[in-house]
């Protein structure tokens, strides 16, 4: 590898193992919390959504399961975005650096997460007798790649622009709880109103999360749901690319 | 030999005032006529017309008033900030002397925080390995290496920020008075590195407020005042100025 490209690699491969050590740094029980924090919230939707409002959908337990782990990587990695360049403003301020590495070792770390619950979703696929397809080999890549670059791209949108306007962190939060209920998460497609169907399409995470239901619960790519949410990963990621790219030169100005 | 390895040009350089960016959207959105209009007019000027030149080999300090824009200048040169009008031309790897433990992470070992900088600095991971040992020695922190710097006191933050920074073999050094905290002892072993650069032929960039290491380390002195080199000159004869000033 000639030296820039090797530079480029290294410099992600250490901020993303340190994003990795600092977060298990004084952490007792350390890469179980990556499980542990999708399980209990499935745990609260259970009780909430199943023993009290008794939803009529079967294998609810496992529904849940699959949903809430792709939602927790995209909601941990989307809050955290915003904290991204202010958390490093001392080397911002001082090294000229490729900035968006930073941002990219952060998604990494948080892709890493979701492959290491992929065995948890696989277990309790199991204990629900529900069948571990084939198609899990190569639909989970296409899944993960399409959701990494997604994310990249808003967390890249959402890290920049807070440099500026710092009340957008507030405003993320609350969007991401709105779009996990805008989202066939506790509900599934079906549920939604055929009028209001059309309209999920807007919300770019909607035909993800029922792409990786299909794949986990059936073993079905649902390559309609695929194809909308490559289009929005793509949107999102030039998006992104193309704000962070005009803002770049004036994050050390704002810090 | 004399090539020259850094090169201002008639810089400027204002900053936008983000009064209203600052207040959060809810007063973009009150004032926000307002808020484009002074976005575009208000600008805070730091650097009018500075112009100078550093050749190879050289070790120039800089002193001016606290706020007379001598980090600007370190800004540019590392390329973090961009002229608003001018030329900022540098030759070369240029590695900035951080901070207190800027580029750290206090939870992470000195060790590991080795790597982390080296590489920020522009180092690969195979070339601050190879090094990590020197690193370590020169810091004379072997007992501490390995754990967590928030546990290190200032001093040793710049002991450790300083023997990754002249580690990484660059050919431009910047130095942001950075040097106070280091005891006696670590200072002048600094001083000391300082001049093997110079013979080294490398260029230094001195920031400081203190009068003896300028006079010891700087062959020629740049003295920023209201944005403009006041005066520049061969050093004792600079410093003596700016200190009756």
């Amino acid at each position: 590898m000639n030296r820039p490209v090797q530079y480029l690699f290294d410099l992600t491969l250490v901020l993303t193992r340190k994003e990795i050590q600092v977060r298990y740094k004084n952490n007792v029980l350390g890469y179980l919390w990556s499980v542990l924090q999708p399980l209990s919230f499935a745990l609260v939707y259970f009780i909430a959504f199943k023993i009290f409002m008794r939803v009529q959908m079967e294998n609810y337990t496992l529904y849940l399961l699959t949903g809430m782990f792709p939602w927790q990587w995209f909601a941990n990695s989307v809050n955290e975005a915003s904290g991204t360049f202010i958390s490093n403003a001392p080397i911002i301020k001082k090294i000229n650096f490729p900035r968006n590495l930073l941002v990219a070792a952060n998604i990494i770390k948080d892709a890493i997460h979701f492959i290491l619950c992929i065995p948890v979703i696989m277990l309790f696929c199991f204990i629900y007798d529900s069948p571990i397809s084939i198609t899990w080999l190569y639909g989970i890549p296409i899944l993960l790649v399409l959701q990494t670059v997604m994310i990249y791209g808003l967390s890249l949108l959402i890290s920049t622009l807070n440099l500026f306007f710092r009340d957008l962190e507030r405003i993320v939060t609350i969007l991401v709880t709105f779009l996990f209920f805008l989202t066939p998460i506790v509900y599934n497609y079906e549920m939604v109103p055929e009028k209001y169907r059309q309209l999920l399409a807007l919300n770019p995470m909607a035909f993800l999360m029922t792409s990786w239901r299909s794949l986990f619960l059936s073993g079905q790519m649902d390559w309609k749901a695929i194809l909308i949410t490559l289009v929005w990963s793509v949107i999102l990621y030039g998006l992104g690319q193309m704000i962070y790219k005009k803002l770049v030169w004036r994050f050390a100005e704002v810090l | 030999m004399n090539k020259t390895v850094i090169k201002c040009t008639a810089v400027h350089k204002n900053f936008p005032m983000y009064h209203y960016f600052r207040g959060g959207i809810k007063n973009l959105l009150l004032h926000f006529p307002a808020a484009v209009k002074s976005i575009r007019k208000k600008k805070f000027t730091v650097l009018k017309d500075i112009s100078f030149e550093v050749s190879v080999g050289e070790t120039i300090g800089v002193i001016g008033k606290n706020g007379a824009g001598k980090s600007t200048i370190l800004g540019l040169l590392a390329g973090v900030l961009k002229p608003s009008s001018g030329q900022v031309t540098v030759v070369g790897r240029i590695a900035p002397l951080l901070e207190l433990g800027a580029g750290f992470h206090p939870e992470l070992s000195g060790r590991e925080n080795i790597l982390l900088n080296g590489i920020l600095l522009g180092m690969l991971k195979r070339e601050v390995e190879e090094k990590r040992d020197a690193i370590i020695e020169f810091s004379e922190l072997e007992e501490f290496i390995d754990q967590p710097i928030r546990t290190y006191s200032s001093g040793m933050l710049a002991r450790l920020g300083f023997s990754v920074a002249v580690h990484c073999d660059p050919d431009i050094l910047l130095v942001d008075e950075v040097l106070a905290v280091g005891d006696q002892d670590f200072q002048e072993k600094c001083i000391e590195k300082m001049r093997i650069f110079k013979q080294e032929q490398k260029t230094i960039v001195f920031v400081s407020h203190n009068r003896d290491e300028i006079l010891k380390v700087c062959d020629r002195v740049i003295w920023i005042d209201q944005g403009i080199v006041y005066r520049e000159g061969p050093v004792d004869q600079v410093i003596n100025e700016y200190i009756e000033y």
